[in-house]
């Protein structure tokens, strides 16, 4: 008798070899996917929004194509969250670890093939994972305790993670930018305080790094343009009509002359928040809500700049810089920390008016401004910044450092084979498999490049047979150059996030013979 | 279909729109509801063990879950079938009581009924199966109950229960460091159990989970962690020897619940108010400052004017805690539950040696760690891990670990895992069926073979052949009269489980026999299913 149906009407499942093959598959095709966009000479694409309006993006960052595919295999989920997770941790290598995780299931589907158990599969990678680890751990290099080498370091790395961006072009102008900002934030990981203002036209070129704060906000009207010596007030408080906030009280009133009067009270209210704020002998004043016309006129009355509606961050990073604290009631005076800085005044830049904070007390934040033709360059240059400036803060914390250009992943791939030829039984297979897999991240950054990837590989390997090798591809002149001198360096910490995600993620997927997919939730029709 | 006819002929309708409905009955019900509960117990069958494998779900929201757990497979699989659904409670209750073995019990299930099929299909009376059946199970328990073993710990002796937890970590993805894991789930355990009632109150084990950083990260805290920042930027990020006053009243002025009207009408009533509302927000700041609390955590949202009160007179806040993490602050720091300011006093705070907050990766995340609080009776496992679905796995596989390890603090007997003791249950009952006289002989016989199933896929999952390893063992375990002798699924050369060190608790292996049997007679007491068909 056949089994009755036991799943609800559109529920499937895949079984054993057909399971298996289904999550191959679908995790290959997105390590495919983004395998063009690796390396210096990676290419873009072309991201357009099913939403309203159609918009584009063009990048080459791993998470962001992932983030906006719409994907229907569950295996490649698992690909897409891991490079999701390396985006939050590291910033960087988001393609990367895509990548090696597409090819561990690719060797591994070769030795499932020819009929070795995935939990086999799975304790040969663990244990290529560890080696390979400790192998990158033996090769490190730490410059923390010397500023000036530590300083090259980072330079290093930024310009290594900004050459596959669009910003590869001026990637000496930017990556010391990002060197710059990162460097101000003194070893915290808090990249809210660096703040990346957009602003199209002009060129690449022109962006440029302000020590300053700069608030993307007018200033209010007949009020001064230019301060020096500013007392800042930084604000979170209605200026608007300041409602009683008692529950359920409300005005009623039997004629007009009361409520003139109820009016003047308000008036009268507002006034005198007002002078109390001016009280504390500011001549600045932000504040994150609105400020009304009849505030805003006595504050010019005063004297005093008054900028409404900085946003949540705005004056969260204003409090930083300024150092004054953010406040909501206004009766101590004495008590109440005020911001200050040298110079507020009003600059231009391209057609846009903004504020401009200088010579701030708190060094910690500071202000990108990105120049560039069009929207697209502006937010992918933001997206290469934002990399640059994530992997930066973190081998600030954690300052061991590797070489770059397929560097650290030879040298696994060579300390993994060793341990292949040491383990006896079938594990050594997917051990061997591991380094394989290892090997074809150089392999695709110079066949995306247009190198012979083979005869490259080939060289590099015997390159690397040597001790202390520290052969790489060089991509610009399509040879294998020496890393050290070219100044290719990657952090470590993302190094070993890739490697040790990738192998998480394929070993995840490795262990699942059974699919089950539950009937999809009814939408209702928009239409 | 079924159909009386009266005396003149004319047809009976007994069930509302018979046509309409499908309806099966006697053997042919019985076979289609063993059929069902076998598909099942099939699925599951291959994540039973050390080497068994995951499954892959997508919620209807296209949600994956990546799980070994018996029970997450079923509770997600979205089962139509009544039969299944009843598979999928058995699962659920095992997960209830014990924790752990939920794929162990639905494995065992499905090998009776395909027993039970097999006795029905000789002529046998489906009551007759279930009474042998239960006759046997009972037979099955006191077995267990003989070649128990008790095992001593003691708060500085934990190792036994680790290697008890390892054995129940080993099946999952997370067995690259069950050790570790092991670790932190006794310890955890041991943090909050209290030993001389033997009982573990495990909502005192708060399970947190944040993806990035490696597995073996994960960490215990003896400690509250929670996952919310200071209520104003620029509070202090570290509060030593903090005393806490935990709130349930917003700072915001009070809502009456009866209705009521303010009514303003003249210009002095709205300066009185105005007065009043400013009032109200230092009051209550002044009340917690005055009980000499340095941080208030607060179950509701602040006022901005509040907010910056609190800032301003140095006292940190923290808002929009939930009412579970509210009571765990309470129960680890001393402390208590206050509702009204009024009720403030010194001796309702608690105390905690270190209030901090972390921040974790690029984006803004922080948390809040709460250490080295008044009662360490409460503590958090912190899991940190490649991705979602690794956490939520490990969270699944630690809460699995935290029940075996409570199970042994209530009952210290344990019994030998790797499918020794079904073994050893399964010579016991079939050297009983022969001295029991009728059917039910035959029901006792075929219990015995069920319960060779699960070392049989132990075996199959592993990669052994499962017959000739079963047998083997089998003989082994009568000859050298040796209860200890199990499934060999690591390859480690041995196959006494005493020296691999795997162990399973007693009243986990009872409650899966006498759950699988007792869901299996259900099932063969059925005789008639009456669906409706498709509308």
């Amino acid at each position: 008798m056949a089994v009755e149906k036991l799943f609800k009407d559109e529920a499937t499942e895949e079984k054993g070899e057909r399971a298996r093959m289904a999550s191959f598959v679908g995790a290959m095709a997105i390590a495919d996917l983004v395998k063009t966009t690796l390396g210096p000479k990676g290419m873009d694409k072309i991201l357009q929004s099913t939403g309203r309006g159609h918009s584009v993006t063009v990048t080459n960052d791993g998470a962001t194509i992932l983030k906006s595919l719409h994907i229907d295999n569950p295996a490649a989920k698992v690909l897409i969250d891991i490079s999701k997770v390396q985006d939050d941790e590291v910033g960087d290598g988001t393609t990367s670890v895509v990548v090696l995780a597409g090819e561990l299931l690719r060797e591994a589907e070769k030795l499932v093939g020819s009929k070795i158990h995935p939990m086999t599969i799975i304790s040969g990678f663990r244990m290529a994972a560890d080696c390979a680890r400790k192998a990158l751990l033996d090769r490190v290099n730490d410059n923390k305790d010397d500023a000036s080498k530590f300083r090259l370091d980072l330079m290093r790395i930024a310009k290594t993670t900004l050459s596959s961006k669009i910003l590869s072009q001026d990637k000496e102008h930017f990556a010391k930018l990002a060197v710059d900002a990162v460097m101000r934030l003194k070893g915290s990981t808090n990249l809210e305080s660096i703040q990346i203002i957009k602003k199209a036209g002009g060129s690449l070129k022109d962006s440029f790094l302000d020590e300053g704060f700069i608030l993307d906000k007018k200033i209010g009207l007949g009020q001064p343009k230019r301060i020096e010596n500013a007392n800042i007030l930084v604000a979170n408080t209605a200026m608007d009509t300041d409602k009683v906030k008692i529950y359920g009280a409300r005005v009623r009133v039997d004629s007009m002359a009361k409520v003139a009067q109820i009016e003047g009270a308000e008036k009268e209210k507002m006034r005198e928040k007002v002078q109390k704020i001016i009280g504390h002998g500011i001549n600045c004043f932000v504040n994150r809500q609105l400020i009304y016309n009849f505030p805003e006129e006595l504050f010019a009355d005063a004297g005093i700049l008054a900028i409404e509606h900085a946003d949540f961050e705005g004056i969260e990073r204003l409090a930083l810089v300024t150092g004054g604290e953010i406040a909501s009631t206004f009766d101590n005076p004495e008590s109440v920390k005020l911001g200050h800085c040298k110079l507020i005044e009003e600059i231009m830049i391209g057609e846009d008016k903004l504020i401009h904070f200088s010579g701030v007390e708190m060094g910690q934040a500071c202000t990108i401004v990105l120049r560039g033709a069009s929207f697209h360059v502006l937010d992918e240059a933001e997206r290469s910044l934002h990399d640059a400036l994530c992997v930066l803060s973190q081998t600030v914390n954690d300052s061991r450092v590797l070489l770059g250009g397929g560097w650290p992943e030879m040298v696994m791939a060579k300390a993994v084979d060793e341990l292949a030829r040491k383990t006896p039984g079938k594990k050594s297979h997917a051990i061997e498999a591991f380094s394989r897999a290892l090997i074809a991240i150089p392999t695709t950054i110079a066949d995306n490049a247009g190198l012979d990837s083979a005869e490259l590989v080939a060289q590099l390997r015997a390159e690397h047979h040597k001790e202390d090798s520290n052969a790489g591809i060089d991509v610009i002149t399509g040879t294998v150059g020496d890393m050290s001198e070219l100044g290719i360096s990657e952090a470590f910490k993302v190094k070993q996030a890739v490697l040790l995600s990738a192998t998480e993620a394929a070993e995840m997927i490795l262990r699942v013979d059974e699919i089950i997919t539950c009937a999809p939730r009814r939408r209702e029709d928009r239409m | 279909m079924a159909l009386a006819f009266d005396e003149y002929g004319r047809p009976f309708i007994i069930l509302r729109e018979q046509e309409s409905k499908s309806r099966l009955r006697g053997i042919d019900a019985q076979k289609a509801n063993i059929s069902a509960g076998v598909a099942v117990s099939r699925i599951l069958r291959t994540s039973l063990g050390p080497k068994g494998m995951d499954k892959m779900l997508q919620s209807p929201d296209g949600d994956i879950t990546i799980t070994n757990d018996g029970a997450t497979i079923l509770e997600q699989m979205d089962v139509d079938n009544q039969i299944g659904k009843l598979m999928v409670e058995l699962s659920r209750s095992q997960d209830y009581e014990i924790g752990d073995g939920t794929t162990g019990v639905v494995v065992l299930a499905g090998a009776l009924l395909e027993q039970a099929e097999k006795l029905l299909e000789r002529g046998i009376h489906p009551i007759r199966v279930a009474e042998g059946f239960e006759i046997s199970s009972k037979m099955a328990v006191d077995h267990l109950e003989k070649i128990s073993h008790k095992f001593d710990f003691s708060a500085t002796n934990i190792e036994p229960l680790v290697q008890t937890c390892m054995t129940t970590l080993s099946s999952k993805i997370v067995n690259r460091c069950k050790r570790s894991l092991a670790e932190i789930a006794v310890k955890g355990v041991m943090a909050v159990a209290d030993l001389e009632r033997k009982d573990v109150n495990l909502d005192l084990i708060k399970v947190e989970g944040k993806v990035g950083g490696k597995l073996e990260d994960t960490e215990l805290v003896y400690g509250i962690i929670v996952d919310k920042d200071m209520s104003h930027p620029q509070m202090p990020k570290q509060i030593e020897d903090a005393k806490i006053a935990i709130l349930t009243c917003p700072f915001e002025p009070p809502k009456p619940k009866t209705k009521h009207k303010v009514d303003i009408d003249t210009v002095e009533k709205f300066q009185t108010l105005r007065k009043q509302e400013q009032q109200y927000f230092d009051d209550m700041v002044q009340q917690c400052k005055d009980v000499g609390a340095t941080l208030v955590i607060c179950q509701w949202g602040f006022d901005d004017e509040a907010n910056h009160l609190l800032m301003h007179r140095n006292l940190p806040a923290v808002r929009w805690v939930g009412g579970v993490e509210l009571e765990l602050i309470a129960i680890a720091t001393g402390g208590r539950i206050v509702p009204r300011f009024q009720e403030l006093t010194t001796e309702k705070l608690g105390k905690a040696g270190l209030v901090r907050e972390k921040a974790f990766g690029t984006t803004k995340d922080r948390m809040l760690y709460i250490e080295h609080c008044a009662n360490s009776k409460a503590v958090t496992i912190f899991i940190r891990g490649g991705n979602k679905m690794m956490i939520e796995e490990t969270k699944r596989s630690i809460h699995d670990a935290l029940c075996v390890a409570r199970n042994l603090i209530r009952n210290n007997s344990i019994v030998y895992g790797g499918g020794a003791a079904e073994i050893s249950c399964s010579i016991a009952v079939e050297a009983a069926a022969d001295k029991y006289p009728g059917v039910e002989q035959y029901a006792i016989r075929a219990f015995a073979d069920a319960l060779d199933s699960v070392p049989m896929a132990l075996a199959e999952n592993s990669g052994l052949q499962p017959i000739e390893t079963v047998s083997a063992v089998k003989a082994q375990q009568i000859k050298e009269n040796n209860h200890c002798c199990g499934i060999d699924c690591n390859d480690t050369g041995t196959n006494d489980m005493r020296e691999q060190n795997v162990f399973e608790t007693l009243i986990g292996k009872q409650q899966q026999i006498l759950l699988a049997t007792q869901v299996v007679k259900m099932i063969l007491k059925i005789d008639d299913v009456i669906s409706p068909t498709e509308y």
